[in-house]
């Protein structure tokens, strides 16, 4: 448990360190989602970077496309890609910038996101073709609360209640915030977790930052019950870093390069 | 042609064990035979078009071949973004299927009509755009696509349209098919216009004009072959269909020729800009957009100084 809070602490510092020299922003989204990301993909996801077409793997989709800079150091921290092909971050004719890319431009990628709502649909497609292809592997969509805003990802909740895809899982990073306020206030949310369950999901609240509880509550699963699952992560935008955490002001803020230091000494990282 | 779509998806589903159906609660018994197939591969994905296209899409990345099939309106305009994103970023093989294209619906009202669809799905990238005139075109162009590995959309009418083709003709995808060899004009017409055609060109026949007609069943990629030669045959060419005048086949075929940089004598009909707030059926609103046969002869000869 112990190298895998400190392989977050230094994918933190990383995507700092890039949002400063690529000036990508989202950073407090990234930072929210790290431990549910470090979770899945070092521990959970049944995957082979080696073999990432893998009819048999399973999938992770990050909906809230805008945490892609996290996605992009998660991925290659696993061993999708050299870190040095991140080299050219940002820059004209590359293949990293502010969302995730199709599968077919960068491995590892399940969907490319970034309009939001698109995720949850695609997983159910994935899941539910496991059962036709008689491949049981297990899919999972990672949704921002602000993201919970859009119809689609009702309209899946519903079809996937419909047809008992217990192998499909949500993990919400419920991070209170949206683009221009709490999610609370823009578009009603709570109750979260009571919102799933009506639509037919088993759904459980875990702290989105604690890396042992959240692999508590994934490995609890596939249910038996043949229901979907959400997990309903409590996180704080910008996770980690002091001056950062729960400031909405780093949905869009890019640091400075004191600032990006500062960071590291509070993570711990030295690099 | 819906009774022919559910009946020869069922033969490809039987031997293709890739192919999925994904319905939008409409189609009630209509895919009876399909369930009897494989019940595992019919999904009523309810009355949610947006995840019912994502859903597609996450399967046809998974490497099965979903058919995507609700009434057109419905597959196309409300769930665009669905396509735009989910299907053809990813180079989705997802086949959309629209029912009640053009005013196959012109009783149920502006909702339900679908004048737009073949403009915004031809501006997709990658997205192929089909319009049969019969079921038998229709049959083969099922056949093709699930040979080709692109987003697909299909538009078809409702039933009992008249079979244009007495035996089944060579189809080739993107290629155009002459229903009606002739010399002065050409009717370059999509989907459920071309009996519509046929008839203006026996008009025309009457009154001394010997019209061509051609059923342009792939609006894109566009038979360039046939327009480049067609430039050249004849005096003017018309294009003809069920579908808004604004961004529609029309529109297509003009675009080809400005980006060659040449212009042939064109005409085009189609449906106005605006939403048909009268009650009619289809045969009515036909003659009300100008494109029933009768409509269609005058105005040729008109332009071309016969009248």
């Amino acid at each position: 448990m112990t190298e895998l809070t400190t392989t977050a602490a230094q994918l933190r510092a990383r995507i700092i360190a890039n949002s400063h020299k690529s000036a990508t922003p989202h950073l407090g989204s990234c930072l929210s989602c790290v431990d549910i990301l470090t979770a899945l993909y070092f521990s959970v996801l049944r995957i082979n970077p080696e073999q990432p077409d893998d009819p048999l793997r399973d999938r992770c989709i990050l909906s809230k496309g805008h945490g892609a800079p996290a996605l992009f150091q998660v991925l290659a921290e696993r061993g999708y890609y050299p870190h040095e092909l991140m080299d050219n971050y940002g820059e004209d004719g590359g293949v990293f910038a502010e969302h995730p890319p199709t599968p077919e431009h960068l491995p590892g990628i399940e969907a490319a996101t970034g309009s939001l709502g698109h995720g949850l649909p695609i997983g159910l497609g994935m899941a539910l073709a496991g059962r036709v292809n008689q491949h049981v592997y297990n899919v999972y969509v990672v949704l921002g609360d602000g993201e919970c805003n859009e119809g689609s990802v009702w309209e899946s909740a519903m079809m996937a209640s419909s047809q008992g895809a217990s192998n499909l899982y949500v993990i919400v990073d419920f991070n209170k915030w949206q683009a221009t306020g709490r999610s609370q206030d823009v578009l009603s949310l709570d109750p979260l977790v009571d919102k799933w369950r009506a639509f037919g999901w088993n759904a459980v609240e875990t702290d989105g930052h604690d890396i042992a509880a959240l692999l508590e509550v994934l490995n609890q699963f596939p249910s038996k019950n043949g229901k979907p699952t959400a997990i309903i992560a409590h996180t704080i935008k910008g996770k980690g870093v002091s001056f950062m955490e729960d400031d909405n002001n780093w949905h869009y803020r890019i640091p400075t390069v004191d600032e990006v230091e500062q960071a590291k000494r509070e993570l711990g990282v030295a690099e | 042609m819906r009774n022919a779509f559910a009946d020869e998806l069922t033969t490809l589903a039987g031997s293709d064990e890739r192919v999925v159906l994904l319905s939008g609660d409409i189609g009630n018994r209509l895919f009876d035979k399909f369930k009897s197939v494989d019940n595992n591969r019919f999904y009523n994905c309810g009355i949610a078009e947006a995840n019912m296209m994502g859903v597609a899409a996450g399967m046809a990345l998974s490497g099965l071949r979903p058919f995507v099939y609700t009434i057109a309106p419905f597959a196309t305009t409300r769930c665009f973004e669905q396509i735009r994103v989910d299907v053809c970023y990813h180079k989705a093989p997802v086949v959309i299927v629209g029912t009640g294209s053009g005013l196959s619906y012109a009783e149920l009202g502006p909702t339900h009509h679908s004048l737009e669809d073949l403009a915004i799905m031809r501006t997709l990238p990658g997205m192929n755009v089909y319009a049969p005139c019969d079921t038998i075109e229709l049959r083969l162009i099922m056949r093709e696509v699930m040979q080709s590995n692109s987003p697909a959309y299909i538009r078809i009418g409702k039933k009992g349209e008249p079979d244009i083709h007495s035996a089944p003709p060579k189809l080739k995808l993107g290629k155009a098919i002459v229903v009606r060899p002739g010399e002065q004009v050409t009717l370059l017409t999509v989907g459920n216009m071309v009996a519509e055609s046929l008839k203006a060109a026996e008009y025309l026949a009457q009154q001394g004009v010997e019209a061509e007609v051609v059923s342009f069943h792939t609006v894109k990629p566009l038979d360039q072959v046939y327009l480049s030669q067609a430039m050249e045959r004849f005096s003017l060419l018309v294009t003809v269909e069920e579908h808004s005048r604004v961004g529609g086949f029309g529109s297509a075929v003009a675009e080809w020729f400005m980006a060659e940089g040449r212009m042939a004598p064109l005409m085009s009909f189609g449906t106005e800009d605006e939403f048909m707030h009268e009650v009619g059926h289809q045969a009515y609103a036909r003659k009300r957009y100008g494109l029933a046969a009768q409509n269609l002869s005058e105005k040729i000869m008109s332009r071309l100084g016969c009248s």
